[in-house]
């Protein structure tokens, strides 16, 4: 076991688990947040997604000690269902979703793609999409509310 | 109608109730057990009132329901109802879901029935009408007023000279003490101001934002975390443990076995893997699986139980007239539910009694099992169903819950288990593989003179219902075992037909005995089929059996209409007599701007890409929704890949609780589908399963260019509510595989579709031409 320092969503952590142990449990567990989730172990479907200084990583397959002082944000430490982020109220307001499961690797994937190129044409954001998996298959309407989002920057910045 | 049609799954319909039986091995004295929605006694009692809804001090209103939500949208449809109901906000309703000391047991939430249930005139929607008339009367009584001159709106009664009282007013958290009223009137449809609306559903915000909790998150006190370490191969037996080889985990609790059950817990997660990583543990292998590459055969070969669901006695004859004559066999593999999320499960065993946080889709026969299993009464057993990741039918969820127990037990602590996605995978109940052989005789005149035909699934296990442990892997490796297949001859068909797995064609009479209970004109009929033991768990994976049936069902109608020299869709409404099927089917054409012409085949290119149409059609279950579907594809002749472009699906499920929700339903099961048909397939070695990840199992990711769906909602409101979420993904793969032969005079006979099998059957073609 180790104490190790955490920023995550805005606040400052301080655990103390096995250095080894996958940021996706020291989140979850230990942080008790519920935005990441395992759904491979695999880093094959994306349920675990989370931001790292601005990049998405898997962390079911990030040790919690390779972090550092890197800022890691999660689906839940985006916005909240009072206070939802512009692309979560996209998701809300296209009912993009069923079970929900995935939407961490969904929306966050959107995301940091539509940040870094806001212009992005459907087919690169369809393309960062790969390795994401939603087996409801509200692929359409996941698509159509990140659509939204980016047409939304877009007026917001010109 | 068990002799009818020996189905497979777990539950029978009834007249409009549901009726859970064990599938077909129910005993008469299992029937007779059956409670008023076919499911056993407990401690709340579906006839009175108070079991379902209470009116709170401040005027709320609280539901209960055995039907519970897994993404499909049950939550916010059954909100609306009691809301409809009872005249209130929508926001003023508070519903609580499958929980066996609150909710009544409605068996298990499946199968397109949750509609069924709880949208006609039984159960929650004859509750909540009951509710209401009873809080009318009670109003009447206080104004001293006849109840007919009072409306009621927002929860307030009121007349029309302006007197008033509140719900709270009336029976603020007291009890109506009211038996179920089968007199109630359901508000008319005409009226409804929040059923039929496209209210959004109401857990979006947690959801879209994070902060749902799903049954992953449950945290109890003390709790720690366990890792279940499955045998290497299907049917190997334990020979011995060695629990030295992870007593250097740090965090360890213990190591479990129950006779062949191994599982590990550990004070973290991370713990319980490396433990379950390292436990050195000696396996005996059983005898090795059938081999894959020629399953098909072997599945024919297999004594199994025969089940004649419908036989007019003249099909031979008939087709020995017949001007001509087609056959062909369809093939469906094994496919699997896949859940994203590997499902989990939190149990606290105590002494002699638990507490079970599942996500189950069924939590009283959940409770009985464990029961069962732990040795503890049924009574003592609270199971509370929390959502898990989708499950789309049996996935690994109830062995999760069962398995947590067993850790749970054994360790004396409240336990947290998650599966890794190999113990999801390898051990689910799988989507029966099928063979389907048809031949059919055509008249000079193009119409089908007679059909024969007969099928070949596998089976083993399936639900556990509330008696047989040993149907999923949990149960097997405690010493369960599955509930027995019972091979034997088929008998006579008789009653009246049961076409809940969809064996018979939509365009087959269905008779028995004089009475017709199918939708079609095709009277010289057989329908056989044999259930055969599979060498893998199966069990009802969306749209069990029907989709593989409506495969290849409506393909070979499309083989039939261009033996016929005719237009798939004329065809298809020259032999249908059923109304809502005709219905779907020409409101699917029409969206799609169907022209009518028979096949015409036509050179094709070396390379390039080739477009193709096809339609196909389904009454789920008989009479349970109906589905019309039209799909453009395009098929890259060099790469075999087929991409559909447009779908065009017309849904009637009866009168809409939610369109929106209902339109999510039909666009998430025909993508579902339409994966399934174009690469989904189990596979196996002689061990067992090996698609036990998203490399070895194909799904479609969301980088996937998606077709473009038009959905036509049909909205009768002078008929019950049938199920919603299965027609749509059971139309697709036949819409698909007709529409590949549009493009290419290619007939596909096994889903998937992959890109090898086009191009061996396009290569096949172009030897031959």
């Amino acid at each position: 076991m180790a104490l190790i320092n955490l920023r995550v969503n805005g606040q400052e952590h301080r655990v103390d688990v096995d250095p080894e142990t996958p940021l996706l449990f020291v989140l979850t567990d230990v942080l008790g947040l519920r935005g990441p989730r395992f759904g491979c172990g695999l880093a094959q479907c994306g349920a675990c997604t989370v931001i790292r200084n601005g990049q998405t990583i898997r962390s079911c397959v990030t040790a919690v000690n390779e972090i550092g002082t890197d800022e890691i944000t999660t689906l839940d430490g985006l916005g909240t269902p009072e206070h939802p982020h512009p692309i979560q109220q996209a998701f809300i307001d296209e009912g993009a979703a069923q079970c929900g499961y995935c939407l961490s690797g969904v929306i966050l994937t959107a995301k940091v793609t539509l940040d870094a190129k806001p212009n992005a044409t459907d087919k690169e954001i369809r393309e960062a999409m790969d390795g994401i998996i939603c087996r409801c298959f509200a692929h359409t309407r996941m698509m159509r509310a990140i659509r939204k989002y980016a047409e939304e920057k877009k007026h917001a910045h010109s | 109608m068990l002799t009818a049609n020996p189905s497979r799954r777990d539950f029978l319909k009834g007249t409009g109730a549901l009726v859970v039986s064990f599938s077909a091995f129910s005993t008469g004295a299992e029937l007779f057990a059956q409670g008023q929605f076919g499911t056993r006694e407990s401690n709340v009692d579906p006839k009175k009132l108070d079991s379902w809804i209470a009116i709170n001090a401040d005027g709320t209103v609280t539901a209960h329901t055995g039907k519970c939500d897994f993404g499909q949208g049950m939550f916010t449809a059954q909100t609306q109802l009691v809301a409809e109901e009872l005249c209130v906000l929508i926001e003023r309703v508070k519903l609580l879901q499958c929980d066996t000391e609150i909710t009544p047991d409605q068996g298990t939430t499946s199968g397109s029935q949750s509609s069924p249930v709880n949208f006609n005139t039984e159960n929650l929607a004859q509750a909540a009408a009951t509710a209401r008339e009873a809080l009318v009367a009670m109003a009447a009584d206080k104004l001293g007023l006849p109840a007919e001159q009072l409306s009621v709106a927002g929860g307030i009664v009121t007349a029309k000279s302006g007197q008033h009282v509140s719900y709270e007013e009336l029976i603020g958290d007291k009890k109506f003490n009211l038996q179920m009223s089968k007199e109630a009137k359901r508000r008319p449809h005409k009226d409804w101001v929040v059923l039929g609306k496209p209210v959004a559903a109401l857990e979006r915000p947690e959801l879209m934002t994070g902060h749902f909790e799903f049954v992953q998150y449950v945290k109890a006190p003390g709790m720690v975390h366990g890792r279940v370490v499955r045998p290497p191969a299907m049917g190997a037996k334990l020979v011995h443990v060695d629990e030295s080889s992870v007593r250097d985990v740090a965090g360890m609790v213990k190591v479990v076995v129950r006779k062949d059950f191994v599982g590990v817990v550990a004070e973290t997660q991370y713990a319980a893997v490396q433990a379950a990583q390292k436990l050195k543990i000696e396996w005996m292998l059983g005898p090795a699986m059938p081999e894959q590459a020629t399953f098909f055969d072997y599945l024919q070969k297999q004594q199994g139980r025969d089940g004649l669901v419908i036989d007019s006695g003249d099909v031979d004859a008939e087709i020995a007239k017949a001007n001509k004559v087609v056959r062909a066999k369809y093939t469906y593999a094994y496919q699997m539910h896949g859940s994203v999320g590997s499902s989990c499960a939190v149990a606290d065993v105590k002494a002699d009694s638990a507490t079970i946080w599942s996500g189950t889709q069924s939590v009283y026969p959940t409770r009985s099992i464990a029961s069962t299993m732990l040795e503890i009464p049924q009574e003592k057993i609270h199971v509370i169903f929390k959502r898990g990741s989708g499950c789309y039918g049996l996935n690994g969820a109830d062995a999760v819950t069962l398995d947590a127990a067993v850790l749970s037990q054994e360790c004396g602590r409240p336990v947290r288990l998650q599966f890794t996605r190999r113990d999801e995978m390898m051990w689910e109940n799988l989507g029966s593989a099928m063979v389907i052989e048809h031949r059919a005789g055509l008249r000079t005149d193009g119409t089908i003179a007679a059909w024969d035909r007969e099928d070949w699934a596998a089976d083993r296990g399936g639900r556990p219902g509330y008696d047989q442990p040993g149907n999923l892997i949990t149960g097997m490796l405690l010493g369960y075992e599955p509930a027995p297949l019972n091979p034997g001859p088929a008998k006579k068909p008789t009653g009246v037909l049961n076409n809940q797995s969809n064996t018979v064609p939509a365009y087959m009479t269905g008779c028995i005995n004089g009475v017709c209970g199918g939708g079609g004109r095709v009277a010289s009929e057989r329908v056989l089929m044999h259930t055969i033991l599979s060498p893998f768990f199966t069990g009802p994976l969306r749209s069990p059996l029907r989709i593989q049936n409506t495969f290849a069902n409506e393909c070979f109608m499309d083989e039939l209409a261009l033996a016929a020299n005719a237009d798939p869709l004329d065809f298809r409404l020259k032999h249908l007599g059923d109304e809502r099927v005709r219905g779907v089917l020409k409101a699917a054409a029409e969206a799609a701007g169907w022209k009518s012409h028979p096949y015409t085949p036509r050179a094709l290119p070396k390379k390039g890409k080739v477009t193709g149409r096809g339609i196909s059609c389904v009454a789920y279950e008989g009479h349970n929704g109906y589905t019309g579907l039209v799909v453009d594809i395009e098929l890259d002749l060099e790469t075999g890949v087929v991409h559909p472009k447009r779908f065009f699906c017309a849904a009637d499920s009866g009168p809409i609780s939610n369109p929106d929700g209902l339109k999510n339903q039909v666009e998430g099961g025909l993508l579902q589908g339409m994966s399934r048909a174009l690469g989904e397939q189990a596979t196996w070695d002689d061990k067992g399963i090996t698609s036990v990840d998203w490399v070895t199992l194909n799904s479609l990711h969301l980088d996937y260019e998606m077709p473009v769906i038009v959905t036509v909602l049909l909205n009768p409101s002078d008929v019950p509510a049938t199920g919603a979420g299965e027609g749509s993904i059971t139309a697709a793969p036949a819409a698909i595989g007709n529409a590949i032969f549009n493009a290419t005079g290619v007939r596909m006979r096994t889903v998937p579709f992959t890109p090898e099998r086009v191009l061996a059957e396009l290569h096949k073609q172009s030897k031959t031409a």
